[in-house]
């Protein structure tokens, strides 16, 4: 058993771990946005927990190399997603606004004068400008 | 049993875990954005169970697929959220 070994291991149960804590989280928590705090964890630090025990199990630089952009893709890809998801679940009222301290998307929306949250509507006021 | 078979059991069944947990909430719903959320989890589960093969088995053949993966993942999820219209909540 060699040092490399338990670090391997102990960066594999990381990931595991976080993706068993984004599995109960998806699964306890009450809307799509606590649901997404919980479910976007394992996406980047399990990610790259992984990765680091793969450069240490076979170190070379096509694997560095790999590793390194397979973390930029993610790290551009996955905040992208989850802001989109927020977003649409905030305009469709998927939000318990029960359980928002403060909702401060919604002064901002109220003090723009936009009344009506919907997509269509702020096109065509757009096209109205052009 | 040496240290890294035990710690691959053990994060197998975290990752069965897991991934059994996404599927629940894909199952379930309620909204469709739950549905694409749990989806994107299932995949990332994938994703790091892959690589965590990979780093066991001392080979690098699925690199590649993870590139894919994580490339080409965030399709399906902004799709959904984009053009999702007030009515279609399920």
């Amino acid at each position: 058993m060699s040092a490399g070994e338990i670090v391997i291991g102990i960066l594999i149960l990381l990931s595991a771990f976080l993706s068993l804590a984004a599995g109960v989280g998806i699964v306890r928590f009450p809307d799509v946005l606590t649901r997404l705090h919980a479910a976007t964890k394992p996406q980047v630090l399990g990610l790259a927990a992984v990765l680091v025990a793969v450069v240490i199990a076979e170190p070379s630089w096509a694997v560095v190399t790999t590793a390194i952009l397979i973390m930029t893709f993610q790290l551009l890809t996955q905040p992208m997603t989850a802001h989109m998801i927020a977003r649409s679940a905030y305009r469709t009222d998927h939000v318990r606004r029960d359980l928002l301290i403060t909702d401060e998307l919604a002064r901002d929306i109220s003090e723009s004068g936009d009344d009506d949250h919907s997509d269509r509507e702020d096109e065509e006021r757009a096209d109205q400008r052009r | 049993m040496t240290f890294l078979t035990v710690a691959a059991i053990i994060a197998g069944v975290m990752f069965g875990i897991g991934a059994l947990c996404a599927v629940y909430r894909i199952i379930r719903g309620p909204s469709i954005l739950d549905r694409a959320l749990a989806a994107d989890v299932l995949l990332a589960i994938a994703i790091c169970a892959l690589g965590a093969e990979m780093a066991i088995n001392k080979h690098t053949d699925t690199l590649v697929v993870l590139l894919v993966l994580a490339m080409f993942a965030v399709v399906g999820s902004i799709s959904i959220a984009r053009f999702m219209a007030k009515q279609d909540a399920a």
